[in-house]
């Protein structure tokens, strides 16, 4: 007879942990199942010494376990001492492999085929997956591992690294700086890279940096060798140390063979729960990073929350504090009427469940505007998105003309077409009376949009009408414009795929609200680039204007979406409107004009295509270096390093050149930047003018360095102070202005005292006068432009 | 792309400094001063004053340079003015001396000065002609990548070579081993190195592929190698002289300035102390 509790829980991590606790305590029968022989296994994984950050400081904890900032080590130390202290039932090397059943009745396969019964289940098993292993004798030898904390840590050994992924290749390179490396793919390319990561590994194996084995695999592994099976049969290679990045299964194959459903086959979406924490299964709970909470400190609260709502209590959520806060700008209303009004006054948030409203207004400000208030201004450059919850707002969609408003009610919503385009405000928005609004932020509505249908629903319904007045048709009545509207669809294209062709027949004219595309032309059997457009233009209306077929071809330059709106439409719109007919065709003409004119030139348009390759296309601000009046005195990296705590942000040697343009290393401040995609306190941010900068609220995970294609961030402690300028100018002491990479070595003691943070450049938001590299290049060969303006004729055809 | 320093804003400082010489210049000419025109009357303690000021404020362009603090103004603007500004001292402390040359401290200020301006204008031309021919030296590629394409083709080398015999062999190993790029200052600038082992090594093979080793295959392609090799070490020798081109002159440059500044300390002191 299998053994029987009240509840199991799955994962020894925060979450689970926490669970327990609160079950050990409460005196409810329970069992903690961890697969590891140790707890918590993801912060177990983080690097030795690591500090470990309790982000968000304003939640409390709540949880029977322990937690605040502290040193990884530290941190465990007490989770284990406090398991046994509060006689924790938890059972290691215990991997759950199924779970079957009902509420009252599941029962739980352990790998080693045994079972066990319990009312309750809690996931708790995050989202790290499991780690892959070599599948071959010899796996479990000591000087086999499958992470790698500090690649500076090994020097002068013979290093196997097997895998093709993002991991692996980071590692083989890191480790050929001190190391002889051999990489080991089991195919004959290496395509699950990213660009970046592919580059460093194709040239650093064209330069016998590192040797590599394709169409192999590990055969076995024995004390000095790794012994693989190649094309041409068995090779024996020489070995000090084995690294596998083999990847990891996501745990979401095994969470759907519990019944669970997903929202979306998005691999980002994660299964909706209740507000009580429970997933579409009737007694099966989810907490944690798998629920969505990426944080420790919100899967302690929620592991002793989801005890207490099993053992029928009503527990005010950790987060009612905060929300109190955030709402204290209204009077005498409690948190609750508060999420009532919104649900009940705005309609893209009235089917949320409640946990997910809670979460949203967490990540909102609520703005309490005097009439005639100012919410944002055009050009401004925030991303955030919001909804009227009483009261009026008038939108100033005419730059030259105040008086031209389009007025909002309540209910309704603005600020999506920033957030769509990744881009500055197109118009001024100005509160009509006293308001109330909810600002949301950029990550939580992008979160919202992928996870709830509804919503996303809802706003691009509204959010096409808007971008088809503002872009195509602004002095056209809006109701004229439904018809259109109508037959408009969403496309999404990938980076160099091509909307249409040169020689097709002209459909449809393309709208593009996110991303950018080029125009080019094939002349004498080669493709010349004419132009790059970017977003808030719209392509494709020649052919519609001429009756003729395409006369170029368009393809996407990033990822891009566009409104696709039918040719028919388009024509009956502009036969209706004789002053939009006018204002169409004169950009058409000027648009032949420039095309003629770039043909001439296809230097100028060879340069686009070179920009446009190094992802130029995507940014909004992106530093060049021309090379012609560059004198390589590497002043901007001093610069750099001088203003921004001794570390350069930019390598200037770094990066390709093309007619004596050179792309440094260094943030292009992204349209939609990647490296925020993925960051667990939401750190990453855009400021009003634009520039993408890290705060204070990084816990150093390296999310966002991975998830950079252009490799510009950086995992670092600040160095030492150094002695003033003077005192080096006359005597010689310290190591003069900029980031002297010697002390990225030997100071580990700020490594220790403050852990690693990410670090990018901030394009000196703070500092009068901007971007120091810029100020401080004595030639004038450091600049930083916006690829909007700059890939155009008027700035590089010469 | 960009404006350069000497161009900066349509001329600027060019402007400046020009007014500012022909200022002094009418000044100069209408000018009556008691007996031979020197330092000492008005006009010449003026023009000492605006000369010696001028060259404190080049000066401070050094500390400039390294304070990287907040404001407007790009270091780009301070180097334009620098250049133009320093260029007008030729005239405002030539008008300044009277033309009253000597043995003396006075002179010798004077000539510091004059040396100061001449490197000044070297690195000037160096920075103009310079970038555009590192870049196109360069063909796209970095020093780093050259380097690694030549340790591959002696990797090749030393292959080829392992079976030709001893004379062969020691001058490839010769070649892989101890040829320098770059190395003290005058070769730097020099670009080349005529003692350059791979020479050696391609001149020997030139000689043995051209007489009694003429129909040895790893012979002629030793001489393909190495010729590959010599281009790519011409290359990178061509980098590193471009580089301490735009460098070197700063030896002279910025030690001549401290010279300079004490020349005139001692100049001012005996004009005033012991005149
Ligand atoms: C490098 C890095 C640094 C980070 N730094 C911080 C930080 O400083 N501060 C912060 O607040 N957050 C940080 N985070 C995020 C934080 O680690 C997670 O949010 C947190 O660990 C999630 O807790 P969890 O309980 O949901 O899951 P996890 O901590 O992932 O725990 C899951 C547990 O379940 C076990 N398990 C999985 N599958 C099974 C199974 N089938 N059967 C049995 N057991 C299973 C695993 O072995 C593991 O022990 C960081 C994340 C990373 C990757
Ligand atoms: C008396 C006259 C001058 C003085 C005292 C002077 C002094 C200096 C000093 C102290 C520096 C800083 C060097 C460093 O620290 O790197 C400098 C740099 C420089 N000077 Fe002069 N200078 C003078 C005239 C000139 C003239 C006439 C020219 C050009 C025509 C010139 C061109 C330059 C240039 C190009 C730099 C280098 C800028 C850089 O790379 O940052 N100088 N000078
Ligand atoms: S860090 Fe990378 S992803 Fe983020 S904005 Fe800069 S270039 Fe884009
Ligand atoms: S803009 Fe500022 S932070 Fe960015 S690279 Fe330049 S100096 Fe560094």
């Amino acid at each position: 007879m299998a053994d029987h509790f009240t509840v199991a829980i799955i994962g020894s991590g925060p979450g689970g942990l926490s669970a327990a606790g609160r079950a050990a305590a409460a005196g409810v029968s329970h069992i903690l199942l961890e697969r590891c022989d140790h707890a918590s296994d993801t912060i177990y994984k983080y690097q030795k010494g690591k500090l470990v950050m309790a982000t968000p400081d304003v939640l409390p904890l709540r949880s029977d376990f322990d937690f605040k900032m502290g040193i990884r080590e530290d941190i465990l130390g007490t989770w284990d001492r406090q398991l046994e202290e509060h006689k924790v039932n938890i059972r290691y090397g215990a991997e759950v492999v199924a779970i079957a059943g009902q509420k009252g009745a599941f029962t739980v396969t352990l790998q080693d085929k045994s079972t066990l019964t319990a009312e309750y289940v809690i996931l708790a098993i995050g989202l790290q997956g499991n780690i892959n292993k070599l599948p071959v004798p010899g796996a479990e030898l000591p000087h086999v591992q499958y992470q790698l904390d500090d690649p500076d840590e090994y020097e002068g050994e013979h290093i196997v690294v097997v895998g093709a992924g993002d991991a692996a290749i980071e590692n083989a390179v890191a480790l050929a700086k001190q190391n002889s490396v051999t990489i080991v793919n089991r195919s004959g390319e290496f395509a699950r890279a990213k660009q970046g990561n592919l580059d460093l590994i194709r040239a650093a194996i064209e330069k016998n940096q590192i040797e590599c084995y394709y169409n192999s695999s590990p055969a076995r592994v024995t004390e000095k060798t790794l012994v693989l099976r190649t094309a041409d049969g068995e090779a024996e290679v020489r070995c000090d140390r084995v690294i596998a990045r083999l990847g990891a299964t996501a745990p979401r194959k095994f969470v759907e063979a519990c019944g669970i459903v997903f929202p979306s086959p998005d691999p980002k979406a994660l299964p909706e729960v209740s507000s009580t924490y429970e997933s579409n299964v009737p007694g099966l709970y989810i907490i944690g990073a798998l629920g969505g909470y990426p944080l420790i400190k919100q899967a302690m609260n929620q592991g002793y929350e989801v005890i207490e709502f099993i053992r029928g209590n009503k527990v005010e959520p950790a987060d009612e504090p905060l929300l109190k806060e955030r709402f204290k700008g209204l009077a005498d209303v409690t948190v609750e009427q508060v999420l009532a009004t919104i649900r009940a006054n705005v309609p893209i948030f009235s089917e949320l469940n409640p946990l997910v409203l809670r979460e949203l207004m967490l990540d909102s400000i609520v703005h309490t505007p005097k009439k005639g208030d100012i919410i944002f201004r055009r050009n401004d450059y925030s991303n955030s998105f919001y909804t009227i919850v009483q009261g009026e707002v008038e939108v100033r969609v005419n730059p030259l003309d105040d008086s031209e408003v389009v007025v909002l009610r309540q209910g309704e919503f603005f600020g999506e077409m920033g957030l769509i385009a990744g881009r500055r405000r197109t118009a001024t928005v100005v509160a009509r009376q006293d308001a109330i609004l909810v600002e949301t932020q950029r990550r939580t509505m992008l979160k919202l949009i992928a996870s709830v249908a509804s919503v996303k629903r809802q706003m691009d319904a509204i959010a096409i009408v808007r971008q088809i007045q503002t872009y195509i048709a602004p002095h056209t009545p809006v109701e004229r414009l439904y018809d259109m509207a109508s037959t408009a669809k969403l496309r999404r294209f990938k980076a160099g795929e091509i909307l249409f062709s040169q020689g097709d027949a002209g459909d449809s004219v393309h709208l593009i609200r996110s991303g950018s595309v080029t125009v080019s032309r094939r002349i004498g059997g080669r493709d010349v680039v004419l132009s790059y457009v970017a977003s808030g233009n719209y392509v494709g209306e020649m052919a519609l204007l001429t009756n003729a077929p395409r006369s170029a071809t368009v393809r996407a330059a990033v990822a891009t979406e566009t409104v696709a709106i039918d040719g028919k439409a388009f024509v009956d719109l502009l036969g209706s409107d004789p002053a939009l007919r006018t204002e169409v065709e004169a950009k058409f003409r000027d648009r032949l004009e420039i095309n003629e004119r770039m043909e001439r030139a296809p230097e100028a348009g060879s340069i686009i295509q070179f920009l446009i390759e190094q992802g130029v296309g995507e940014a909004t601000d992106v530093l060049l270096i021309d090379e012609s009046l560059c004198v390589r005195c590497d002043n901007c990296e001093k610069a750099c390093a001088e203003t921004h705590h001794g570390i350069s942000r930019l390598d200037r040697e770094a990066g390709p050149t093309f007619a004596s343009i050179h792309v440094p290393t260094s943030c292009r401040h992204c349209e939609h930047p990647h490296c925020m995609a993925d960051c667990p306190p939401d750190a990453i941010h855009r400021a009003p003018n634009g520039e993408v900068y890290i705060d204070d609220s990084c816990i150093g995970c390296g999310n966002c360095q991975r998830n950079c294609p252009y490799g510009v961030i950086q995992m670092a402690a600040p160095p030492p102070d150094k002695p003033g300028l003077f005192s080096w100018l006359l005597f010689g002491l310290g190591y003069g202005p900029g980031e002297d990479k010697r002390l990225r070595k030997v100071h580990h003691e700020n490594v220790d005292k403050y852990g690693k943070h990410a670090v990018k450049c901030d394009m000196c938001k703070d500092i009068e006068g901007g971007a120091a590299c810029v100020r401080a290049c004595p030639t004038g060969a450091a600049i930083r432009v916006d690829p909007k303006q700059f890939l155009s004729l008027a700035k590089l055809g010469t | 792309m960009n404006e350069s320093v000497v161009v900066y804003r349509g001329f600027r400082y060019l402007k400046v400094a020009t007014l500012l010489c022909l200022l002094a210049i009418v000044l100069y000419a209408f000018h009556t001063p008691i007996g031979q025109p020197n330092g000492g009357s008005w006009l010449g303690y003026g023009l000492g004053g605006i000369g010696a000021a001028i060259i404190l404020w080049l000066m401070w362009f050094g500390v400039r340079k390294r304070r990287y603090k907040p404001g407007k103004v790009k270091l780009e603007e301070w180097l334009s003015a620098h250049v133009y500004l320093g260029l007008a001292l030729i005239i405002i402390a030539t008008l300044h001396s009277g033309f009253q040359f000597g043995w003396n401290v006075h002179t010798l200020a004077y000539v510091l000065m004059m040396v100061v301006i001449l490197s000044g204008s070297f690195g000037l031309y160096a920075y103009v002609r310079y970038p555009r021919l590192m870049t196109e030296n360069r063909r796209g590629q970095t020093l780093d990548g050259i380097f690694t394409q030549i340790a591959d083709l002696d990797r090749e080398c030393r292959d080829v070579a392992m079976r030709l015999g001893d004379e062969v062999n020691d001058a490839v190993l010769a070649a892989a081993q101890r040829t320098r790029v770059g190395g003290g200052l005058v070769r730097q600038l020099s670009g080349r190195n005529p003692n350059c082992p791979t020479l050696a090594a391609l001149k020997l093979m030139q000689k043995l592929a051209a007489g009694p080793r003429h129909d040895d295959a790893g012979v002629r392609k030793l001489v393909q190698l190495l010729a590959k090799k010599d281009d790519l070490l011409g290359q990178a020798r061509r980098d590193v002289q471009l580089l301490a081109m735009m460098q070197v002159w700063l030896f002279i440059h910025v030690p001549f300035t401290f010279a300079l500044i004490a020349a005139l300390v001692a100049h001012v002191f005996s004009v005033f102390f012991y005149w």
